[in-house]
């Protein structure tokens, strides 16, 4: 009993540790910049859900909490107050960082395979997909009757219906 | 029998794909910046932070910029190297030191040795941006045209140095001295 207590304690201090600590260190982190224009925010916002951040590689530019994401978030911001149109913050970042940094790459023939190789495979699956189809269609097709068969076939069903009367 | 050679076939390509994929390192971003003209910059010094310095004064040279910081991990590990590369005399190393604290800088190079011609001190993180950089170290071989020839993710390690910096900085000295 009382050790099932001290296992709830330690359960329980556990979990406030893990409630406390990200915001001791949110603490420690740089001051957000200050929000002035709702309206940039939110152009920032979605397009940097197109970018890929590029130090921990799963995590797109909005989400990243990375230094560096921030710093291009910042470097983005500025950019737009300048008047800067989105394909041209875009282009500057592909300059600098490549397509690695765009989550839908354009199409250059470098990214062929990447934008048409789903489809080539889908093609290519569906042409397998109709050659088994067609084969086993021709395996199953009825053979017409040479007149051989056909007179055998009939003077069976005369000796049956005959039997049938009988 | 073929019906069973098309799906091993299937397999094998598939396999030869995985080890290829897997033994590369997807932290290594291709730059786009090879072969593309170093981005200019006018940076003040760090150990003099009245003087400035910029890729234009390299005009003419070959030379190596390692980005660098006092909070980066591998720099640390990086460092000794730098210094026996340095000592060699292949090639001048400048450093970009990024987004750092000065007194931090100076404190680490005062530690650890300074290989280095000298740093320049982008404090701010934005030169480093125009370069591309996305994590420390990472260095650059520039050629007297100020053309980024070559650029290395990480640490740069002795077969690094040995195989790719040092050929390229004597084929460009010499095509430097032939031009």
């Amino acid at each position: 009993m009382k050790r099932s207590r001290v296992r709830l304690i330690l359960l329980l201090s556990v979990l406030l540790l893990c409630v406390i600590a990200p915001l001791a260190v949110a603490q420690v982190r740089r001051p957000q910049p200050v929000i002035d224009d709702p309206a940039l925010e939110q152009r920032l916002h979605k397009l940097s859900q197109e970018l890929r951040c590029l130090v921990c590689q799963n995590e797109t530019l909005a989400d990243s909490r990375a230094d560096l994401a921030e710093d291009l978030r910042d470097e983005i911001r500025q950019q737009m107050k300048a008047g800067k149109s989105d394909k041209e913050i875009i282009a500057f970042l592909t300059e600098r960082y490549g397509q690695f940094i765009l989550y839908r790459p354009q199409v250059t023939p470098t990214t062929y395979l990447l934008w048409f190789g789903p489809f080539v495979l889908l093609l290519a699956g569906l042409a397998v997909l109709f050659h088994l189809i067609k084969q086993r269609r021709d395996l199953i097709a009825e053979q017409p009757l040479t007149s051989d068969e056909r007179k055998r076939a009939e003077e069976m069903l005369r000796a049956a219906s005959g039997k049938e009367r009988a | 029998m073929l019906r069973y050679l098309i799906p091993l076939g299937l397999f094998l390509v598939l396999v030869v794909f995985l080890a290829i994929g897997l033994g590369r390192d997807p932290r290594e971003v291709p730059s786009p910046l090879i072969n593309k003209a170093a981005p200019t910059f006018r940076l003040p010094q760090l150990k003099d932070p009245g003087e400035t310095f910029s890729a234009e004064d390299m005009r003419g040279k070959v030379w190596v910029l390692n980005v660098w910081a006092s909070w980066c991990v591998s720099c640390r590990d990086e460092h000794p190297l730098l210094i026996e590369y340095a000592k060699s005399g292949a090639v001048p190393i400048y450093g970009l030191n990024w987004k750092d604290k000065r007194e931090d800088a100076l404190d680490w190079l005062g530690e650890l040795g300074d290989p280095y011609v000298l740093s320049a001190a982008d404090l701010d993180g934005r030169v480093a941006i125009d370069y591309g950089v996305y994590g420390a170290p990472e260095t650059y071989l520039i050629d007297q045209g100020g053309v980024i020839r070559y650029k290395h993710i990480g640490p740069v390690t002795p077969d690094a140095w040995k195989d790719k910096f040092l050929p390229l900085v004597q084929q460009l000295n010499r095509e430097g001295a032939s031009r």
